[in-house]
């Protein structure tokens, strides 16, 4: 707040009434139902509901379907945050070396931002086609018979190359910004006190570097959670049989296909709890991450 | 590694009058680098405007393409004015104006509901001010996709479903834009709204003659980042847009997959490519030619 505020009531009110209003209506209240019907058994239909305590939870940690969401999405953010942090880091360094060129590069290396995630997955779908696929055929070469919907493992390899390109565009830009605002002051010190890049890079580049990292840590974490839904829906294509799930999409799958009200809104819950849980971390940190700086 | 290093200070101290001419081996692995990470992102996207001037045929037998064909004008054609789906009522401009109305609507929506809230919040001495920054806040921390069937039934009992504002507003229930401009706010000069309280005006002149002005370029960030967000919006429009009238671009891709699933006659490739490169290429022109507003709005926001 300024030192200078209005003093005016009506006013503010008025300002905040939209944003109020819309997230009462939709935050709060479907957040609140989502608790709610978490408790519940409804039947397929809608017409009748029972109060069950924490049974729809008990339920999901005897659901194998549910175990391998959960096991499939811990090792897909895991990896897909590795590599889309690591791949960006090392285009964004030397990106913010070369002297020649370094705009184009950033343009060229940034715009995939702006593609959806589905129409990503859709060229996903066309690379890596069973029949017709060019990575397929690059791999048949290699002797790997890849095959996409058939093969979990296949299918997850798709579904996170596909996801960490599509991530390395909003990595690449927070890490180039990042090593951007390092004083010059900073790089010529370390430029004398030590004449090998590498050691440079990891002594002084990179502690630096560590709060953007850990910032984007976090954005990976939650894109490789939420917003790689287009990508599997479409390299999935819409049936899920006995593909790889993430835990978004399982909610989806229970919620819509299967009807299961009652046990979506349990997987909604822990997924709630577990966003935030990660942003407690992110908030203490970004506290923290003042001294750095 | 070292002695590359080495090299490189020693040729800035020699006198001028003999250049040291060496091979700059470092700069070329780095450009390397750099050029197989542009190429990495280019090229898929180049075989897809490749491959959407090729017919069907030809995509199904040899995947997608590298050269150009003599389909593209038949192919756009088709994916922006043939008539589709189910109803048969839908194409590519529908779509197309969908998408539009979503990103627009999304972006200009957010921008000025965050705008005034985050006003309220900062320049108003208001005694539930912390409790409503919280209140919002809370929002930043759960994503849409997290209380999605709830979100859903929610709407359906409004019976929001198959509208715009269905479509629009529950995407809108986020504090992003919100935090943004408060960001923005606290940073402005606390003299200047003691000048203008001097001057005597009011709240909502200094909103609209000062502070709304002062904030153009960070509206012009937000907008990119807002538009793009909206326009790309799979999920939600999915779930909540069953009217093949109503469908967006993005969501019109999942059209595709489930025709691609059926797999009785031979996708239209060709038409799918070229919706694909009709759904990326508004964002994607955006980001490119604003990219300076685009990444400043980005790192500044921290999302």
């Amino acid at each position: 707040m300024k030192r200078a505020a209005f003093g005016h009531i009506g006013f503010p009110i008025l300002l905040l009434i939209p944003q109020l209003a819309i997230i009462a209506i939709f935050f709060y209240w479907p957040a609140a139902y989502a608790v709610q019907s978490s408790f519940y058994l409804q039947d397929p239909f809608g017409f009748t509901s029972a109060y069950v305590g924490f049974d729809n939870y008990a339920r999901l940690t005897r659901s194998t379907n549910y175990i391998n969401a959960a096991r499939f999405t811990l090792i897909f953010t895991v990896l897909v945050t590795f590599f889309s942090l690591a791949l960006a880091l090392l285009l964004a360094v030397k990106a913010d070396k070369v002297i020649r060129g370094a705009k184009t590069y950033r343009t060229l290396l940034m715009w995939v931002y702006a593609v959806a995630p589905p129409v990503a997955g859709l060229m996903g779908v066309m690379l890596f086609d069973q029949g017709n696929g060019n990575i397929t055929a690059l791999l048949e070469r290699f002797g790997w018979d890849f095959t996409v919907g058939v093969n979990y493992w296949d299918t997850a390899i798709a579904m996170m190359v596909v996801s960490v390109w599509k991530q390395i565009p909003v990595n690449f830009i927070f890490f180039l910004s990042g090593l951007q605002a390092i004083p010059r002051s900073v790089r010529e010190a370390a430029m004398i006190d030590n004449r090998s890049g590498t050691a440079r890079f990891w002594q002084i580049t990179f502690p630096l570097l560590a709060p953007t990292g850990f910032f984007l840590l976090i954005i990976n974490i939650t894109y490789s959670l939420f917003d790689t839904f287009g990508i599997i829906d479409t390299l999935v294509r819409g049936e899920p049989g006995n593909n790889p799930l993430t835990l978004v999409y399982r909610v989806f799958v229970d919620g819509f296909r299967g009807g299961d009200l009652g046990g979506s809104s349990a997987q909604s819950v822990v997924l709630m709890i577990l966003v935030l849980i990660l942003t407690i971390v992110q908030f203490r940190f970004l506290e923290r991450r003042i001294h750095y700086t | 590694m070292a002695d590359l290093t080495q090299t490189r200070v020693a040729a800035t101290v020699t006198t001028p009058t003999r250049p040291v001419r060496r091979i700059p081996w470092e700069a070329i692995g780095d450009h390397a680098i750099l050029i197989a990470g542009a190429a990495l992102m280019l090229v898929p996207v180049y075989m897809m405007l490749a491959s959407s001037s090729h017919t069907d045929i030809t995509i199904h037998r040899n995947g997608l393409q590298f050269g150009f064909g003599d389909d593209m004008a038949a192919n756009y054609n088709a994916a922006l004015f043939e008539y589709g789906g189910f109803t048969n009522t839908v194409n590519g401009m529908t779509m197309l104006g969908n998408s539009m109305i979503l990103g627009l609507g999304f972006a200009i929506g957010k921008i000025i509901v965050g705008m005034m809230a985050a006003y309220a919040i900062v320049y108003f001495r208001l005694r539930f001010a912390t409790l409503a920054f919280w209140v919002i806040f809370t929002t930043l921390l759960l994503p849409l996709e997290v209380r999605i069937l709830p979100s859903y039934e929610v709407i359906t009992w409004m019976n929001l479903g198959n509208t715009y504002t269905g479509l629009i507003v529950p995407l809108i229930a986020s504090a992003t834009a919100t935090f943004f401009f408060r960001q923005f706010f606290m940073s402005v000069p606390e003299e200047l709204i003691e000048a203008a309280r001097i001057d005597g005006a009011g709240p909502f002149k200094f909103f609209i003659d000062i502070l709304v002005p002062l904030s153009r370029t960070m509206i012009a960030a937000m907008f990119i980042i807002m538009f793009v967000y909206g326009w790309n919006q799979y999920l939600w429009p999915t779930l909540i847009t069953t009217d093949e009238t109503l469908f967006t671009l993005v969501r019109g891709i999942r059209q595709i997959m489930q025709a691609y699933a059926d797999g009785s006659t031979t996708p239209e490739y060709g038409e799918a490519a070229a919706l694909a490169l009709i759904a990326m290429a508004p964002p994607v022109l955006i980001v490119v030619f604003f990219q300076n507003w685009f990444v400043k709005g980005l790192t500044e926001s921290d999302k």
